[in-house]
């Protein structure tokens, strides 16, 4: 069994409330050194055997078409999980 | 006259939308998400609520319901189809809408009575309506963040896309206070806002008029019913 990394983020120029909301709440815990918080996702999806070339296509396909909305999201990262970069 | 309703699991506003279908006078026709057919629907409503619980984002996993693949192609004919708030938010996940909704600016779940500007009054469900006309129907969401590249925000305005505007108060962020959105060719619209929660007086929005008097969303419905008898 292998497991892929996939990592999601709200798009960079667009506001994420969610993350807003997290930097709000640390700066009223005294927190005062961060400026900013973006928050995003992380899947991670299991195989069974090796992690082909086949697999991670399908996984790339898959985090583009899927795990993420292009028109809100990218991707910003497909890994298998023992740290080499797909 | 017949509009589909179709139910998902966690869509909460099924009921809603075909008692709204019936007050306009027509007949609605309950769908299942599982579905691999309209039935006899003439037009298609997907309604509000939670599907799948937001999971992953909202309509993320309802835009791929195997009925999502009829109403695609049924669209594409030209069918009538309106999205209504996480309704809208499968027809942006499943392409038949452009622009993407994310978490409302202020972080809150937001219900009020909206007040909204109707800016397209050519499509198949706004036709009823004058341009520019400032209508109220209830607004119920925690994800109704209207966005887009600015690219095709100057595209949706240039050709005429934007249905409805946010009047008076923008609730939740949207980028040029956008509460709703056409396809190319008018037969699509999504919104935010619930038009069935506007059908019937002593249900509806408070008016100058009276308390709870407001019936704006029932011409959404009656609209849509004219223009399938014109086809």
């Amino acid at each position: 069994m292998s497991t892929i990394v996939v990592e999601v983020m709200p798009k960079a120029e667009l506001l994420d409330p969610q993350g807003k909301a997290v930097v709000g709440a640390l700066s009223r815990l005294g927190h005062t050194a961060i400026n900013d918080v973006r928050v995003g996702k992380r899947f991670e999806i299991t195989v069974d055997g090796e992690v082909t070339d086949a697999v991670l296509d399908d996984v790339r396909t898959i985090a583009t078409e899927i795990l993420s909305n292009q028109v809100i999201e990218d991707v910003v990262g497909i890994h298998v999980a023992d740290g080499v970069d797909a | 006259m017949k509009i589909g309703v179709v139910t998902f699991p966690g869509s909460l506003d099924d009921r809603d939308a075909a008692r709204a279908v019936r007050l306009a006078g027509a007949e609605p026709v309950m769908l299942w998400h599982a579905d691999h057919s309209l039935g006899d629907a003439q037009a298609i409503i997907l309604p509000g609520g939670f599907s799948y619980g937001d999971y992953l984002r909202a309509g993320a996993i309802a835009s791929h319901a195997p009925i999502m693949a009829e109403i695609v192609q049924a669209a594409e004919r030209g069918m009538p189809v309106l999205g209504i708030c996480n309704g809208f938010q499968m027809l942006t996940e499943a392409h038949l809408l452009p622009g993407g909704l994310i978490r409302n600016a202020n972080g809150t779940f937001i219900r009020r009575d909206q007040a909204l500007r109707v800016t397209n009054n050519d499509t198949a469900w706004t036709h009823l309506f004058e341009r520019d006309e400032e209508i109220v129907i209830p607004l119920k969401n925690g994800e109704g963040g209207f966005i887009a590249s600015d690219e095709e925000l100057d595209r949706l305005e240039g050709e005429g896309r934007v249905v409805f505007r946010y009047e008076g108060v923008n609730p939740n962020g949207s980028l040029r206070d956008i509460a709703g959105v056409t396809n190319a060719r008018g037969n699509v619209v999504g919104l935010m806002p619930h038009p069935e929660h506007a059908v019937e007086a002593g249900f509806g929005p408070d008016t100058t008029a009276a308390m709870r008097s407001g019936t704006d969303g029932l011409r959404f419905f009656a609209g849509a019913i004219e223009a399938m008898q014109a086809v």
